[in-house]
């Protein structure tokens, strides 16, 4: 084969780059063999699985072939009573009694052993929630260990942690987590509690139970205290079941705004402490001055991430008007290159959409988007026949007054508007129902700490976004809930400060 | 002079857009978590071993030395039929004539460093006359340094107007630009060095001479392929890239070709337009595909080294 000669001088305002006409990538499945997943689930409580007192079960799916995966039990309140009884007793008897250098090492075993069997947690997260395998591989498992061992170390630094203050842990924690990150949020959730001295009842979300449950094995693997973890599954009463439980000290929720202001009404009157993360409509704001290759990058992992299914996706998109041309033709670009299609696949970018209920709100959306007037642009790419699927989109031209501008989609659809100064950004970017994220993208220090001080957001990214550790809090203003999750903040709403 | 002057305004390299190092970083490792099996990682060797300017720049080199290179080029692993030759075999000036006459019929082409390689600290008379003298003796590709000095005294034009004489000097040959990356020390310099290049009519944007560490990294080929996109967004007009120097695993190319097909798509996907500058990646390819065809790993004896 000899160098060959070609003339290639085209009009640039035609100019689109091509990504999938030679040299395509051969399929690089995970093996599912790494996996087991058993036929029937029950309940885990007190140490031990235990049948629902209902006998019901439900089915959990994988979303990317819409296959039956498992049956999980749906327990009903006499289970979640079971469960909360089961986390006093070892509260009382054993765990609030323990010297917190034993607790630490517990909490050291769970860490070692998700470590230990990161490769099965992360592909039954694939196959029960449709992520991409790369991301359940890369980010979701790793940092739930991460958060284990974090907060194992707190264990016995508590004192340190609130000087001159006593520490005393609050007693049973309920705890709801959602479909979106289901292991990870469950280390979210389970590693403070334990590290401060409290029991738990977690309830994983109905669509993706299953790693919550390996995770229910580990612990029971791990020798910790029968009582100590309790992890039942259920759907929607479920959950309410835990909220409304009488004994239940501490609710910790993440998830829809919409359930969220019902356990605060079910809770007014109680003295039960509580932690909302909610949802989100995080302003992503690109200057004229940003590093735009990388803003554009941020951009893209900001909202295409886990299929948009981010509680602090940066789903509004704000480009300064200089250079919002080149901005958006940089994102039609890009959006070319993901890879959609089989979760288990390693080189797939965007896997399955959840949930069909999901796949039909972000449906939903779109349509509204369009209606709206907005302009829609989505990814070329061929779909999976069967199960929930959605391509990359986004919508340019959108208003701040639009539906979609305002309202949480939690799915791969960006709405992209534009500005010209800073106090205008900094104005629209607040004016939202919601404040859990936001990213500012420049080349000047001076202006991201104008920006940040000024925006009303938990976490403010910036020239970089959806970075997470364990060390860093999460949490939000206004709508998006409150209470802080990790770090030294992610302790406080496990503690009593007494003296 | 090249055409693309008369095309559109030349624009202030000052004005270059900035480079974020951290999210470069990032981008740059997520093409090596690409995973190339079966029969694209094949084909994929197939066109690394294309794209190769197989390379031999020492002071020691003779013309011995360059014939045997040459044949290399033509035959790379007889025993494994199918396979394509390399794109170009690159030497001194001194050396283009044999190499021309050693690949005459192959149409594997000659490219020869010139302006003062590797350091390009001369005269402009002396660098345009040691182009002009690998373009007489044959060579159908030149790769040049620029001047880094000028270039971190701040003389954009200088650089430029260099750039653009020897372009003229090439005449039909096709004209590589070495930035010396390793020299430029940010990001932000790369980029500003590569949009000079490109506007002052470079075919191809080179890395590194191989003579400065680090050379070629992911990061650094991925700014410039950003600048190449930019410039091509904005003229219409496709300008080649090249890393060279540090290249030398089979893995690590495949990784570059993601790079490439998705920051520039699939018509950057020939040695027309992406080259790599390498001495010893050619016989780890092989090994490669020679592993992928009988399932088994031949030791490195069985490869030859020239």
């Amino acid at each position: 084969m000899a160098v060959t000669k070609k003339k290639s001088v085209k009009k640039n305002n035609t100019i689109k780059l091509k990504f999938d006409t030679s040299w395509l990538y051969a399929p690089a499945p995970e093996s599912k063999s790494a996996a087991t997943i058993k036929p029937q689930y029950d309940l885990f409580i007190n140490g031990e699985w235990q049948k629902p007192s209902g006998g019901k079960y439900f089915d959990t799916i994988n979303p990317a072939n819409e296959e039956k995966l498992s049956e999980v039990a749906d327990a009903n309140e006499a289970d979640v009573n079971k469960a909360v009884t089961a986390a006093r007793n070892a509260y009382e008897k054993v765990w609030k009694k323990m010297p917190a250098k034993e607790r630490a090492k517990y909490i050291f075993r769970i860490a070692r052993m998700v470590q230990e069997r990161a490769r099965e947690l992360a592909i039954i997260e694939s196959l029960d929630g449709g992520k991409p395998i790369r991301e359940s591989r890369d980010f979701d498992v790793p940092t739930a260990a991460n958060h284990f061992f974090y907060y194992a170390g707190w264990a016995d630094k508590l004192e340190y942690a609130f000087p001159n203050r006593t520490a005393a842990s609050v007693g049973v924690a309920g705890q709801i987590i959602p479909w979106n990150f289901p292991l990870l949020m469950a280390a979210w959730k389970i590693a403070p509690a334990l590290a401060t001295g409290n029991t738990v009842v977690l309830k994983p979300a109905e669509t993706t139970p299953l790693t919550a449950l390996k995770l229910a094995e580990i612990i029971q693997e791990s020798g910790l205290p029968e009582g100590v973890v309790n992890i039942v599954t259920g759907a929607g009463a479920t959950g309410a079941a835990i909220v409304n439980h009488p004994d239940i000290n501490k609710i910790a929720f993440t998830g829809s705004t919409e359930v969220g202001k019902i356990i605060q009404r079910s809770i007014a009157g109680t003295n039960k402490k509580v932690t909302l993360e909610l949802g989100g409509k995080a302003a992503n704001i690109i200057f004229e001055d940003a590093p735009l290759d990388q803003a554009v990058e941020g951009v893209i992992n900001g909202i295409y991430f886990n299929q948009g299914h981010v509680c602090c996706a940066g789903s509004r998109l704000y480009v300064q008007e200089s250079v919002s041309k080149q901005v958006i033709r940089k994102l039609k670009d890009r959006i070319e290159s993901l890879i959609v299609g089989d979760p288990l696949d390693k080189n797939t970018d965007i896997g399955a959409i959840n949930s069909k209920q999901q796949l039909e709100t972000i449906r939903k959306y779109v349509k509204i988007g369009k209606e709206e007037g907005a302009e829609m642009y989505e990814s070329s790419c061929s779909l999976p026949g069967r199960g929930f699927w959605c391509r990359p989109t986004l919508f340019t031209n959108v208003a701040q007054s639009a539906r979609i501008a305002q309202e949480e989609i939690f799915g791969p659809v960006l709405a992209i508007l534009t500005f010209r100064t800073d106090d205008e950004v900094i104005e629209k970017a607040n004016n939202s129902p919601y404040g859990l994220s936001a990213g500012v993208w420049t080349d000047k220090g001076s202006k991201i700490f104008n920006m940040t001080k000024r925006m009303r957001a938990g976490v403010i990214w910036a020239n970089t976004f959806n970075k997470f550790d364990p060390t860093s809090p999460f949490g939000g203003y206004k709508e998006s809930g409150f209470g802080r999750e990790g770090g030294l903040h992610g302790l406080l709403p496990y503690v009593k400060l007494i003296n | 002079m090249p055409k693309v002057k008369s095309l559109f305004s030349i624009p202030d390299f000052t004005l270059s857009p900035r480079v974020d190092q951290v999210g470069v970083e990032e981008r740059a490792s997520r093409f090596t978590k690409r995973s190339i099996k079966k029969e694209s990682k094949v084909s994929g060797l197939k066109l690394v071993l294309n794209m190769i300017d197989l390379t031999t720049l020492e002071g020691k080199d003779t013309e011995g030395k360059v014939k045997q290179l040459c044949y290399k080029a033509m035959h790379l692993h007889d025993t494994l039929p199918g396979l394509p030759t390399v794109a170009a075999v690159c030497v001194y000036p001194t050396m283009v004539k044999t190499a021309k006459k050693a690949l005459e019929g192959s149409g594997i082409k000659v490219a020869s460093v010139a302006t003062a390689f590797p350091s390009g600290q001369a005269p402009r008379e002396v660098k345009i006359r040691d182009t002009k003298y690998a373009v007489v003796n044959g060579a159908d590709e030149v790769d040049m340094v620029i001047s880094r000095g000028k270039f971190h005294a701040g003389d954009y034009n200088y650089v430029f107007d260099e750039i653009a004489a020897i372009k003229e000097a090439c005449g039909e040959a096709r004209l590589k630009v070495i930035l010396e990356t390793g020299e430029l020390g940010t990001f932000d310099k790369v980029r500003r060095a590569s949009d000079i290049a490109m506007y002052a009519g470079a075919d191809f944007i080179k890395t590194s001479t191989g003579k400065i560490q680090p050379a070629a990294t992911m990061p650094v080929t991925l700014v410039m392929l950003e600048a190449i996109r930019e410039y091509y967004y904005k003229t219409g007009r496709m300008v080649g890239m090249k890393p060279a120097g540090g290249i030398s695993k089979s893995k690590l190319a495949l990784h570059y070709l993601v790079m490439v097909k998705e920051v520039l798509g699939d018509d950057w996907l020939n040695n027309e337009w992406f080259r790599f500058g390498a001495s010893s990646l050619a016989n780890d390819v092989l090994m490669q595909l020679v592993k992928e065809k009988t399932g088994i790993y031949q030791a490195a004896n069985y490869f030859s080294v020239d």
